[in-house]
């Protein structure tokens, strides 16, 4: 029997081979925590008296709340740079950017095991990494010990295939996945995407896609290694990291799921879960007013999500209601949105663009809402208060529903634009 | 044993319905974030609930983010146990990491808030004391139980210096 990619990762950091169901203790390669789990992990790693870290690339990411808004927050990422230092182990500060952004361009190859924790860790997926967000205490483990216990996952089989009609994105294919699955439809399972529309499409959308993997439950999203893995890890200057990784023809499932790409709209994830989906086609009439635009994140950050979304928005001009925010993933995405000339046009726009991190993703700083407000965002989650305020309504869309969304203030189809 | 009074919670309840990110500054000072457990689905439980007492769920408890935090509030406000229809991945893990035990239990509708139960980890029996109804669930898999015996993956490892057998 053939062996799935999440079988086949897990048998090389075990060094014996393991199927699904298999509770394993395996090697870690990449670990790393953020400024909202990092001081919590650090305390855990004293704890438990440890006094070096071992796993072989480990990282602390202040991303979160960076720059700091509040003392109590400074007081914490100062530990988290004196442990850095103390332990030898590099910490991402201020303007940088988002972990999972920056491990994907800098360090995740291709057959990896990344812990993080942080949820979204799943993104590695897109490199054909077996990603996966931990909790504090057990990312102390994998930083004392380098390795920690795993169960390996059962997998359900995603086959994408056919053709993206012009306006629909890789966001709208997970949000889809999210609307058929649902919230808890593959908790404890890996995803693992296949088909011809996943085989032309570049690794910066299968981040997208493999982001988005925790929100239907899953501990991995898992795209192949291929050519197009390949020119991506080419362009980010470390072609040598790259090798082909795939499952076997005859590796078993636990279900397939059939998605038919050409026939997918823009879709939208009404508040307060991402898996209440619908088409921005449909809900389009309702004029649901939008106070707020927010395009960036893990999820939508990168330099092709800000050029979608600023060719939509340039014809036409930002909504004098909407206030526009933009993030950059990382500082890489932003000098390249610099030299491109995108930040200067997202700001005549009349943008706000903040520096790279998770900003108002995460509810602590930047882009709060008021009672009441609705924001669109290209982020991947709408839990209730989830952006700083319980009385919002988050909604969540491609960057290109967002960028027509912030012409007319209210939710609308991209395609009007295109 | 474990014996305590309900306390009923709906399906899909976030990470960020425990400990809402507006709140982040206090994840250093977790007694201080526990006076906010769970306020975005209960805005008064953090002053009600007493020690001892058990959450009764839901699908799906915990989803979202790898906020360990989540999993330690609940039980620093005293609940000795939650009992679900199904949990999230991380929030799993995380909860049985910081010695805080989970049941899955299909039955979750049929008790109500404010009945005291009796809940028997080792044998797999939940007890509702005011209905007088008996359930089974499947057992807590040794591996956890162990981990849970020493309130915690950081103790067992401290004591133990290697994983439960598995």
């Amino acid at each position: 029997m053939g062996k799935t990619l999440a079988e086949k990762i897990f048998s090389e950091h075990v060094g014996k081979d393991v199927k699904a169901g298999d509770i394993v203790i395996a090697k870690v390669d990449i670990a790393m925590a953020q400024d909202g789990t990092g001081p919590l992990m650090i305390k855990e790693f004293k704890e438990m008296g440890f006094k070096e870290v071992k796993v072989p690339k480990a990282f602390l990411f202040i991303d979160h709340a960076s720059p700091s808004p509040k003392k109590e927050l400074s007081n914490s990422q100062k530990m988290m740079r004196e442990f850095g230092k103390e332990m030898d182990v590099r910490v991402y500060d201020a303007g940088d950017g988002i972990s999972h952004q920056i491990l994907a361009e800098s360090y995740v190859k291709p057959g990896d095991l990344v812990a993080g924790a942080d949820s979204h860790t799943c993104t590695a997926g897109g490199l054909g990494a077996f990603g996966t967000g931990m909790g504090s205490t057990d990312v102390a483990i994998i930083f004392g010990l380098g390795q920690n216990w795993f169960k390996v996952p059962e997998t359900i089989k995603i086959v994408i295939s056919g053709k993206l009609q012009k306006g629909v994105y890789a966001k709208d294919i997970i949000l889809e996945i999210a609307r058929l699955l649902k919230s808890d439809g593959a908790t404890y399972k890996a995803l693992e995407f296949h088909g011809d529309c996943i085989e032309g499409m570049e690794v910066e959308d299968r981040l997208t896609i493999s982001n988005m993997a925790v929100e239907v439950g899953a501990k991995a999203g898992l795209m192949p290694s291929d050519e197009k893995t390949k020119e991506f890890l080419k362009k980010m200057g470390r072609e040598e990291d790259f090798r082909e990784l795939k499952a076997d023809p005859d590796a078993n499932y636990e279900m397939e799921v059939e998605i038919d790409a050409s026939s997918l709209e823009p879709l939208i994830s009404f508040p307060h879960y991402v898996d209440n989906v619908k088409k921005v086609s449909e809900v389009e009439k309702e004029k649901i007013k939008i106070d707020q635009v927010f395009i960036g994140t893990c999820t939508n950050g990168r330099l092709q999500d800000l050029e979608i979304a600023l060719r939509i928005l340039e014809k036409h001009g930002k909504h004098p209601d909407v206030r526009l925010i933009v993030g950059p993933a990382s500082r890489k995405v932003y000098m390249d949105a610099l030299e491109k000339g995108i930040i200067k046009k997202f700001v005549e726009l009349g943008a706000a663009v903040i520096p790279p991190g998770c900003g108002p993703c995460v509810g602590i700083h930047m882009g709060v809402l008021g009672d009441a407000e609705r924001v669109l965002s290209t982020q991947n989650r709408n839990f209730k208060g989830r952006m700083g305020n319980p009385n919002a309504e988050i909604y969540l869309a491609s960057p290109a529903t967002a960028a027509a969304t912030a012409i007319t203030g209210y939710v609308t189809d991209p395609r009007r634009f295109i | 044993m474990i014996k305590g009074k309900v306390w009923k919670f709906g399906d899909n309840i976030s990470t960020d319905h425990i400990a809402p990110g507006r709140y982040f500054h206090l994840r250093n000072n977790l007694e201080e974030l526990a006076k906010h457990v769970l306020e975005d689905a209960m805005e008064d439980f953090a002053k009600r609930v007493k020690k001892g007492d058990i959450i009764v769920a839901g699908k799906n408890f915990g989803l979202g983010s790898s906020r360990e935090h989540a999993a330690r509030i609940i039980k620093i406000a005293g609940v000795s146990c939650v009992v679900a229809k199904s949990f999230a991945r991380i929030f799993y893990r995380n909860a049985f990491n910081v010695g805080l035990p989970l049941i899955e239990l299909k039955e979750v509708d049929e008790i109500n808030q404010g009945d005291e139960l009796e809940i028997d980890l080792e044998n797999g029996i939940l007890k509702d004391l005011t209905t007088g109804k008996e359930y089974r669930f499947n057992p807590i898999p040794r591996f956890l139980l162990e981990i849970l015996k020493e309130d915690g993956i950081v103790n067992y490892l401290k004591k133990h210096g290697t994983f439960p057998r598995v």
